[in-house]
């Protein structure tokens, strides 16, 4: 079977700039530009341009449009203000995580979903169904592509280049406007536990966006790959879907129980099943580790007690360029206690408990 | 692809300068280039006895880990302890600075069987 390997509407940029391209759901993405380190670091420290056409725009529009999707997700999208944006869960009806999302509310009877792009046929299927005669679901992921600054400095070379008065837009806000002269929804949001926005514009724009922003400084802003961005929202604490998440785990096995409203007057998918789970409580606990060695845990790899029993495993883990010590997130049994040690490749390396996020920047 | 003359190369794309009775081995720029920043290296120690294509040290990326193997059996005569401090050496010099260990031939004629520079650059661009 032959797959085919789909572009961004970016991909000449990548190429310009000398990308080291790597396929991702069935995307050809940018892994690095140069230094994953420096990308990551910029990030941090100033600004970072991001391509993410690959993610899943779906529009679930009409005016049964926020109780279609209070029915189909386990949030409450329907007490969302236009311009603003919550994350949440598509659960299945056992509530095991089918992806998770962004949603945001871009006019009374108008939202839009963000789906992972491994996942966006799968969740726009089951919306299909879900929200299903009650409103419209439309896949708008052909017709969007997505640029995303992200980093401190990030606020301030958007500013430059739009009509929109980005500096006081609230996290988790969103509004239409203009980018480089390109119509685009502008949203407060990102993956990499900085300040930072998301520009939503035609596949045609995203060319006129992306280079109005990679000028928008004085020596430029630097582009990021997709390493960067894995590293970054490892450091936040921020779950990925297939690592942390998955159709084996419900949100409260992976810390985010907050998303799941239980609250919400009416019935939703997954709602037995996840009010279940909430009250025996969960079945492993998502804790963060901080490696005593050098050696990087990763995926996989198995979480040990001090006695050498296997009580767990790593979902992600990095050397963690803000730290300057490997991190990593991992699922144990939710009696176990530390110190732990991690099995990297047959030895046991010690690693020691902390709280997620491993980086707050506002600490 | 920078991929030296006078080197000579192994599968795993590791680089071995031979200079006398010693081979001085490190990984070449495109095996530095797919691994990305390198974070880490375990060393060999110094005296330990490698064996031809077996572990003997490994190298830690942003987003992978590496077995280092040795091109040929001998002993371990020196390791590059600046490597400790600076990784990264292996992506900013991989055939200068980044170099990592020295080894002691067993049989020197051993190292005859590594690929030359042509042979390599055929295995990277195949």
């Amino acid at each position: 079977m032959t797959s085919t390997v789909r572009d961004t509407p970016l991909r000449t940029v990548h190429e310009r700039l000398g990308a080291t391209m790597t396929e991702f759901a069935g995307w050809l993405m940018p892994l690095r530009y140069g230094s994953e380190t420096a990308e990551h670091n910029a990030v941090r420290t100033n600004a970072a341009l991001f391509d993410l056409s690959h993610m899943g725009e779906i529009a679930v529009t009409g005016p049964g449009a926020g109780a279609a999707l209070d029915y189909a997700v386990c949030g409450w999208p329907s007490r969302l203000s236009v311009g603003r944006a919550r994350y949440t869960m598509l659960c299945a009806p056992d509530g095991g995580i089918i992806d998770d999302l962004i949603v945001y509310r871009q006019a009374d009877e108008r939202f839009l979903v963000v789906a992972n792009a491994a996942n966006t046929s799968v969740v726009l299927a089951e919306l299909r169904e879900r929200c299903s005669p009650r409103a419209v679901v439309t896949d708008e992921s052909e017709v969007t592509g997505l640029v995303s600054i992200q980093g401190p400095n990030g606020c301030g070379f958007l500013s430059t280049v739009t009509d929109l008065p980005v500096a006081s837009m609230p996290y988790y806000g969103g509004a239409y406007g203009t980018v480089a002269g390109r119509a685009a929804w502008v949203a407060r949001t990102g993956y990499t536990g900085e300040d930072g926005f998301e520009i939503f514009c035609a596949p045609a724009d995203c060319e006129a966006v992306w280079d109005a922003l990679a000028a928008s400084a004085a020596g430029g802003v630097p582009a990021a790959g997709l390493a960067a961005r894995d590293t970054l929202r490892l450091e936040a604490g921020m779950p990925l879907y297939g690592n942390e998440l998955g159709r084996d785990v419900t949100p409260y096995e992976a810390g985010l129980g907050r998303v799941v409203r239980l609250d919400k007057p009416d019935d939703f998918v997954g709602r037995d099943a996840l009010a279940a789970r909430a009250a025996e409580g969960p079945r492993r606990t998502l804790i963060g580790l901080l490696a005593r060695s050098r050696r990087v845990p990763r995926h996989g790899f198995a979480v040990l007690s001090a006695d050498g029993e296997r009580v767990g495993e790593v979902t992600s883990g990095a050397p963690s360029p803000t730290l300057g010590t490997p991190i990593a997130m991992a699922y144990v049994e939710p009696d176990a206690g530390g110190p732990f040690g991690i099995d990297v490749r047959g030895k046991t390396e010690p690693a020691e408990v902390t709280g997620l996020p491993f980086y707050d920047r506002r600490k | 692809m920078s991929v030296p003359a006078e080197l000579r190369y192994t599968q795993e794309h590791e680089w071995v300068a031979i200079d006398g009775g010693t081979a001085t081995i490190g990984i070449t720029d495109y095996a530095t280039q797919a691994l990305g920043d390198v974070v880490y290296v375990s060393l060999p120690q110094v005296g330990a006895a490698v064996t031809a294509g077996e572990p003997c040290g490994e190298v830690e990326s942003t987003k992978s880990v590496s077995d280092l193997y040795a091109p040929v059996a001998g002993t371990v005569v020196e390791v590059n302890g600046e490597l400790a401090d600076a990784p990264n050496r292996l992506n900013e010099d991989p055939y200068g600075e980044g170099w990592i260990c020295v080894i002691e031939p067993t049989d020197a004629g051993e190292l005859d069987a590594l690929l030359d520079a042509e042979g390599y650059r055929k295995l990277i661009d195949g």
